[in-house]
């Protein structure tokens, strides 16, 4: 196997696709000449052209939403977000009409469409480039939701939400795109709604999910220092939830800490604390502790936006208290 | 082209305006006294920029940092139009030659850059998010469009004030973004509701032919603005960005309208920026032989000339400027330098009133 960076798997995933299926195009700010802000879509224009690939003018609502209503009518578009804080524009498009169409249309329409794009904190950016928004959408039924935190997931799960026949919002993470690992030659999926675990133990259950999940791997290397095993789970999908991974995991625990880098308020770490704080009452040893980014816009200072998010300090702290052990 | 001489173009009825702004010739009969501060803030933003792109490459500044090189005319002559007692500014994430064009200091400005306490943000906000409410220049916008309608809820506040609450001195709001915002909706709705409510606002697209790497003429259907004045039944101007006379007599001119005659105004301003997009962007899509034809351009040195041509302005006399400018400049990095970095509690601070 050959190790392949996030953009690169990523780019594979939406090659693929499109020359399996006339169908699948892609719209978005500089995703063509410029071959994309990030660079995933690079040589796609040159290889499928217009209007296979389409350079938008800066209108997030309004190529948003027409690539809603392509979908609606036969074709299968793949929306880039330069990132999900410019999506808060193109929001009442995936909330009011991509996420409802099936339902009001009593099961007439389908809207196959993926929107994508980096999700939640990069560096030196301030409050208005440096937000974690995925609660705003795993919020709305009729949306998936999923995410990966390896080369391998993100080819995988980029081609099954390309395939799937509902909108699905992919959440990627600018920091994230650099990293490498292996990603076969041959063709495989990786199943929408189906969490992974990245590292098996018995002691605690570390859930995450995208960015954050390479930072919750260190802490269990840190704990095993102090001689426990923590089981890791990336939950990738976040809508819809593979909730038996999740019990399965703290029935055999009893004891569970949720990283997740939004804010803490009605966000979805705290969603799927309270899930396992009710399903797994009668097992868990301890309160479920949640780690979040803190409840404060994003400062530019790099100190301060570090001290921010979930570290591995914080989550290692966190763990401890759940452990009972000695901070 | 940025070069072409500047047109008016609003062909809806009774809203034309005339074509005067652009024949600014020569000093245009302006003194030396009022010709020399335009130059010298001009040169002030031209050295903090450069100081700041410096400061990027060692990294003492990160993130994005969006430089205003090639763009000064438009800032300092539109903003000498303005009364800032009154006036507002409100512009988008390339923002430093507008906070320094409003009277901000380099020091509050550079020290924010270094995500120091000292900075006009104490460290929170960063290149994009320049502010300084008392100088009336509301920032330094990141999201492209959205100081729009913000500048347009500026303007409207001027327009109550004055009817509801018996304020004389009736300001306008300047608002700046680029050929790539003006796509987004913000824009279009905001230009209706300011005309159908008679708002005092002027409306200004930097037009330099790019979005990021996107040329004006690959997303939009027309490449030149002005004409969209014309479906909000305002006045429409264009004007040669390259030149400082030129911009402040257009802006006073629409500053004129839009307090007399209770109207906003669109405002098509050519220039052209000189480095990438931000300090990470390469700028591959276009030649430098472009890129070069706009430096022989500069406004700067256009000034410069004319000033030198009028017997106002001697090399030595410029070499003399420039130099106390960088020495001002310098100053504000080492004033960036020595200043603490913010209390990480300080994270928790100025979210609630
Ligand atoms: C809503 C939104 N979409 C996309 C971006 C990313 N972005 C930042 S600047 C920019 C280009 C804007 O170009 P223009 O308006 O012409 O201004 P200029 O940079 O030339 O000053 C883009 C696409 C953003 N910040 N906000």
């Amino acid at each position: 196997m050959a190790e392949t960076s996030i953009r690169d798997a990523l780019n594979q995933a939406l090659d693929e696709e499109m020359a399996r299926d006339e169908r699948v195009f892609l719209l978005g700010e500089e995703v063509g000449e410029y071959n994309g802000a990030y660079k995933v879509t690079r040589g796609l224009l040159d290889k499928y052209g217009a209007p296979r690939v389409l350079d938008t003018p800066i209108a997030e609502l309004g190529f948003t939403g027409l690539a809603v209503g392509a979908a609606t009518v036969g074709l299968r578009p793949v929306v880039e977000w330069m990132t999900f804080n410019f999506a808060l524009l193109a929001i009442d498009q995936v909330i009011n009409n991509a996420a409802k169409l099936r339902h009001m249309s009593g099961g007439q329409l389908n809207v196959p469409i993926v929107f994508r794009g980096p999700n939640g904190p990069a560096e030196y950016l301030s409050s208005q480039h440096s937000q974690a928004l995925q609660s705003l959408f795993v919020h709305v039924p009729g949306l998936k939701v999923v995410s990966f935190s390896t080369p391998y997931d993100a080819k995988g799960i980029l081609k099954s939400a390309i395939r799937d026949d509902n909108p699905v919002v992919l959440l990627e993470s600018e920091m994230a795109y650099s990293w490498t690992g292996e990603v076969p030659e041959e063709e495989y999926l990786v199943p929408l709604g189906k969490a992974d675990i990245k590292r098996p133990g018995s002691d605690i259950t570390l859930i995450s999910y995208s960015k954050p999940v390479r930072m919750v791997l260190q802490v269990a290397d840190e704990l095993a220092k102090s001689g426990v095993d923590a089981e890791v789970i990336d939950l990738r999908s976040l809508r819809p939830l593979d909730e038996d991974a999740i019990y399965e995991s703290v029935r055999k625990t009893n004891r569970a800490v949720v990283i997740d880098e939004s804010w803490p308020v009605a966000s979805f770490g705290s969603h799927v604390a309270w899930l396992i704080s009710r399903n797994c009452f009668d097992t868990l040893d301890a309160q479920v502790e949640l780690v979040s980014s803190e409840d404060v816009p994003m400062p530019y200072n790099h100190r301060m936006e570090l001290q921010v998010q979930p570290t591995v300090d914080k989550v290692v702290a966190a763990a401890k208290r759940v452990l009972y052990m000695e901070q | 082209m940025a070069r072409e001489r500047t047109e008016a173009v609003n062909e809806s009825p009774g809203k034309k305006v005339s074509t005067e702004p652009n024949q600014v010739v020569g000093v245009g009969g302006y003194d030396k006294k009022f010709l020399l501060p335009l130059l010298r803030k001009m040169v002030l933003i031209r050295r903090f920029e450069e100081k700041a792109a410096q400061m990027y490459g060692v990294r003492k500044i990160g993130g994005f940092c969006h430089l205003y090189n090639g763009q000064e005319a438009v800032a300092v002559g539109s903003i000498a139009a303005l009364d800032l007692t009154t006036d507002y500014v409100l512009t988008a994430y390339r923002d430093h030659g507008h906070a320094i064009a409003c009277g901000m200091e380099p020091r509050p400005i550079m020290a924010e850059l270094f995500g120091k306490v000292t900075g006009s943000s104490r460290g929170k906000g960063g290149s994009m998010h320049m502010f300084d409410a008392e100088k009336h220049f509301l920032g330094g916008n990141g999201i492209v469009g959205a100081q729009i309608p913000m500048a347009t809820g500026v303007a409207f506040t001027q327009m109550y004030r004055r009817k509801v609450m018996g304020e004389k001195a009736g300001g306008v709001t300047l608002c700046y973004f680029g050929d790539g915002a003006i796509h987004q909706g913000a824009f279009h709705e905001s230009l209706n509701l300011a005309s159908v409510w008679k708002l005092p606002a002027i409306y200004i697209v930097e037009n330099n032919q790019f979005g990021m790497g996107t040329a004006v003429k690959r997303v939009s259907a027309v490449e030149d603005f002005a004409v969209k004045a014309t479906a909000f039944d305002m006045p429409g101007m264009t004007l040669d960005g390259m030149n400082v006379l030129a911009v402040y007599e257009g802006i006073k001119k629409a500053a004129g309208l839009a307090r007399k005659d209770e109207t906003p105004v669109l405002v098509d301003i050519k220039t052209y920026r000189y480095k990438g997009h931000s300090m990470s962007d390469p700028a591959k899509y276009r030649t430098r032989d472009e890129v070069e034809s706009y430096q022989e351009q500069d406004p700067i040195l256009i000034l410069k000339k004319l000033m030198i041509d009028a017997k106002m302005l001697s090399d030595a006399e410029y070499k003399k400027l420039d130099d106390e400018v960088k020495v001002i400049v310098q100053d504000s990095v080492d004033f960036a330098e020595s200043s603490d970095q913010p209390p990480l509690e300080s994270m928790y601070e100025d979210i609630y009133a």
